[in-house]
């Protein structure tokens, strides 16, 4: 049960078989969907997409799709919060460990947190969402927000 | 008796990842019954803090010659190779 992750995740900022042409394009939906609904600054937006170019945030997962974690310093956000977006086509985002290898990526999750070792349960839930191949094609096949929480919901 | 070990967790901004890493890591060696202190910095500052830990754990490149061993890993994260990543930290802990 991802029970940190249903409590911080915007229903807003959950972006569903997204079109997008980069890995910028989707920071900036998500970015601008978690500002509207208060949890960050603007200034979050380019914050995280600069951030990405640096540090990426790219994870190959082994399965049928990968994911992408982006997020940026706690000066930019308000409260905390989670947006997330499944891609209809995968877009490159480089790899956190090496960043010279590109990711094709088709799940990712913005984060905002207001404090560094904080919002521990939700990112150890987004890890266990990551390991668990069964969440990560019931997440990519929802059509709509209940069926991303039915996919949370399961025991993983 | 041996001093608890001390594993430097690096990643790009001391914020996300190294906290999920951290505690992974602590949860793991706990179930092995190896003591270890955990210490969360960012990729930047890890020359500075090396001298002061056992291993480092890191999900994004970190300078060579550090002094002290680094395990450059995503498993904890992803999970692909999370054992072989508990077995090649309790490894470098045990020598």
């Amino acid at each position: 049960m991802s029970q940190a992750i249903l409590k911080l995740l915007e229903p807003h900022a959950v972006l569903l078989g997204a079109n997008v042409a980069d890995s910028t394009e989707i920071i900036r939906l998500l970015g601008t969907e978690l500002y509207k609904a208060g949890y960050v600054k603007e200034s979050f937006i380019d914050a995280a997409i600069d951030r990405e170019s640096r540090l990426p945030t790219g994870l190959p997962l082994g399965g049928s799709f990968n994911a992408a974690i982006p997020h940026t310093d706690i000066e930019h956000v308000v409260k905390p919060g989670l947006a997330l977006a499944t891609l209809k086509n995968p877009v490159s985002f480089q790899n956190m460990a090496i960043p010279s290898e590109t990711v094709q990526v088709s799940l990712v999750f913005l984060l905002a947190l207001e404090q560094p070792k904080a919002q521990i349960e939700m990112l150890q839930e987004i890890a266990g969402v990551l390991q668990t191949p069964r969440v990560v094609s019931a997440l990519m096949s929802a059509k709509q927000f209940n069926d991303v929480i039915d996919a949370l919901k399961v025991e993983e | 008796m041996v001093g608890v070990k001390r594993i430097l967790v690096a990643c790009g901004t001391a914020i996300a990842t190294s906290t999920v890493v951290a505690r992974a890591i602590e949860e793991a060696l706990k179930e092995r019954g190896i003591d270890i202190t955990t210490r969360q910095c960012k990729a930047s500052e890890v020359k500075s803090l090396a001298s002061d830990a056992d291993l480092i754990v890191t999900t994004t490149p970190v300078p060579d010659n550090l002094g002290v061993p680094v395990i450059h890993t995503l498993a904890f994260l992803t999970g692909i190779g999370k054992e072989d990543a508990i077995e090649q930290i309790v490894e470098i802990l045990s020598k």
